[in-house]
């Protein structure tokens, strides 16, 4: 049955190797690689452009544009008191929403009962992550600037300062950094929660050595794109009573003063400077700010990711 | 808290049987008394009207097909099915002639006690040592850790394989030794009981064998409840067996106890037609 075998071969091979253009197939890959490339393309024209406009700036200023404050001059005005003022509020944002998120998000997902009441206050925290910020700026005047001045954090802006700013980010992020810590802690398997009751641990105890441990990448890297989130926001900051114009410090201000006292951040300073009248500001100096912005986000995401890589290495 | 500290697990155990109105001696024959248990989840009554006795120091197999409610009776005897919401126990389950659903039992002081081995090798994602240390530890161990974990690590026939990794992770080790691992960390609480819930069906035969070989060791210092799909395994290491089935007669798929008794006669002479036409391979 030698030949039997040879034809038995011969056959299976063509049926196997006869190729069929595959059209349709082919049309859609082709298709889905065109949107992809044209969304970056978007993007790569949108940094370009920002960049060319940036580069002026740099190429004359250096550094220097970095660590210069505001100034109603051009040749002169930089960004660092804007840094400052979006560092400290992402600071102010960082303590009062990273323990209410992830102890809302650890409530939620390891001792609240699963009922209807659960689901509601679920459901509305996803809602309240879709809210627009402007939404939260109306809600930071109305609570935040009032309570900062009635708690005496006022200082000479009667609480228009970095505090009523952090604090109404923090309302803003809030809803992100729940849900994403919510679903990290998700994310641990059940079994490890079962061994740790198995062994005699209270829930307390599974939860303080086994699933935050074991959550902790996921929520470190969702809260730290929560907080660059936080650092780009502009329009709540504009509706609480951000400077967005020139303003100084007395030289011989306590810290106290100058963390009450009228502050800027960076994506306020780019939205200023993009509708002055003076041309520079807008074509070289705000582009030159969005760089600046730019890089700080991409700093802090790196380090999320950084963060992440070494937490998960540690078991 | 105090009674941690004592080393011997019957002196501890004895301590909260002390209240109860049984028999001392009959508490110091029966471990675990079963009477009357019906589980639900939500409306679904899962187990019906088992009784059913452990003795100390032997080792008790619950077999039966699928969905008889096996493991759910097992989840029953440390209180694991509290961590399913939905889940409810009727009827008594005396330790040492204390009810572990009575009002004022604290789920985590009777964990302590009667220890669990699951299905999955489940080690936490930490190293050896801290796998087993994190039992003693909460439970406010006073001795030397490094002993305990040895010792715990010994007892479960597996420090000669680890003793020279004990800070690598325990994910690192195959599945035959992380569910020994597993088997180490629930003794290192010293308990009293240990519930096994089908501990070898993720493993390969080898391994397989190794923790049946275990497990008659241990049952020298401990009372081993296994939940099985293995007759075999079954026949090889209980003294005692018990078969579960699905009720035919009920609406839902509730599962029953049809017969328990001594290894030896359930496989040889089993009094109902049920188990036969199970343990023959004829249904299940």
């Amino acid at each position: 049955m030698a030949t039997g075998t040879v034809d038995t071969t011969t056959v299976v091979r063509k049926a196997l190797e006869g190729k069929r253009l595959n059209v349709g197939g082919l049309v859609f890959e082709w298709g889905m690689l065109l949107l992809l490339l044209s969304s970056l393309l978007v993007l790569v024209v949108l940094l370009g452009d920002i960049v060319s406009g940036a580069i002026p700036t740099f190429r004359a200023r250096g550094f220097d544009f970095v660590t210069s404050g505001l100034s109603l001059n051009p040749e002169t005005a930089g960004v660092s008191t804007a840094i400052v003022g979006s560092i400290a509020i992402t600071a102010v944002v960082a303590v009062v929403a990273f323990p209410i998120g992830i102890g809302a998000a650890i409530y939620l997902e390891e001792y609240a009962p699963d009922n209807r009441w659960t689901r509601f206050v679920d459901t509305n925290i996803r809602n309240l992550a879709g809210v627009p910020s402007i939404v939260y700026g109306l809600l930071g005047l109305a609570i935040f600037v009032r309570l900062v001045d009635v708690v005496g954090l006022g200082g000479q802006t009667g609480g228009k300062n970095i505090f009523s700013a952090g604090l109404t980010l923090a309302v803003l992020v809030l809803p992100i950094i729940i849900i994403t810590s919510a679903e990290a802690i998700r994310a641990v398997p059940n079994s490890i929660r079962e061994a740790g009751v198995g062994v005699g641990a209270t829930p307390w105890e599974v939860v303080r050595h086994h699933v935050l441990p074991s959550a902790a990448p996921g929520i470190l890297t969702g809260t730290v794109l929560t907080l660059a989130r936080a650092f780009g926001e502009t329009a709540p900051l504009i509706v609480i009573g951000v400077a967005t114009g020139f303003f100084g410090a007395a030289a011989d201000a306590t810290v106290l003063e100058r963390a009450t006292g009228p502050y800027t951040a960076l994506p306020v300073v780019v939205f200023s400077w993009s509708r002055q009248s003076v041309g520079a500001f807008g074509d070289t100096l705000a582009p030159a700010a969005i760089v600046v912005l730019l890089f700080v986000l991409f700093v802090a995401n790196a380090g999320a990711i950084i963060l992440r890589n070494r937490y998960e290495k540690t078991w | 808290m105090d009674v941690i500290d004592s080393a011997d697990p019957a002196a501890r155990a004895a301590t909260p049987g002390e209240s109860a109105a049984t028999a001392p001696d009959e508490a110091e024959t029966f471990v675990l008394r079963v009477e009357g248990l019906n589980a639900f989840y939500g409306d679904f009554q899962a187990v019906a009207e088992v009784d059913l006795d452990i003795r100390g120091n032997e080792i008790t197999a619950l077999i039966g097909p699928s969905g008889c409610g096996k493991s759910t009776v097992l989840r029953c005897f440390n209180r694991m099915n509290d961590l399913i919401e939905v889940a409810r126990v009727e009827g008594s389950v005396r330790y040492h002639g204390v009810d572990l659903y009575g009002p004022n039992v604290d789920a985590v002081e009777v964990r302590r006690r009667i220890g669990m081995v699951f299905q999955k090798p489940n080690p936490f994602p930490k190293s050896i040592y801290d796998n087993i240390a994190f039992g003693p530890k909460i439970a406010g161990y006073q001795g030397n850790m490094d002993d305990l974990v040895e010792e715990s690590l010994i007892k479960a026939a597996l420090w000669t394989e680890v003793n020279d990794k004990l800070r690598e992770s325990a994910f690192a080790l195959s599945g035959g030794q992380q569910q020994r691992l597993c088997i180490a960390r629930a003794i290192a609480t010293s308990p009293d009981v240990l519930l096994m819930d089908e501990p070898c069906s993720a493993l390969d035969p080898i391994a397989t064998l190794r923790i049946e070989e275990l497990m008659t060791e241990l049952k020298r210092d401990y009372t081993i409840i296994i939940v099985t799909h293995n007759m075999q395994q079954a026949a090889r290491v209980s003294d005692r067996t018990a078969f579960f089935t699905v009720d035919a007669e009920r609406e839902q798929r509730t599962g029953v106890l049809v017969e328990f008794g001594e290894t030896a006669t359930m496989f040889t002479r089993p009094t109902q037609q049920k188990t036969e036409d199970y343990i023959t391979g004829r249904f299940g």
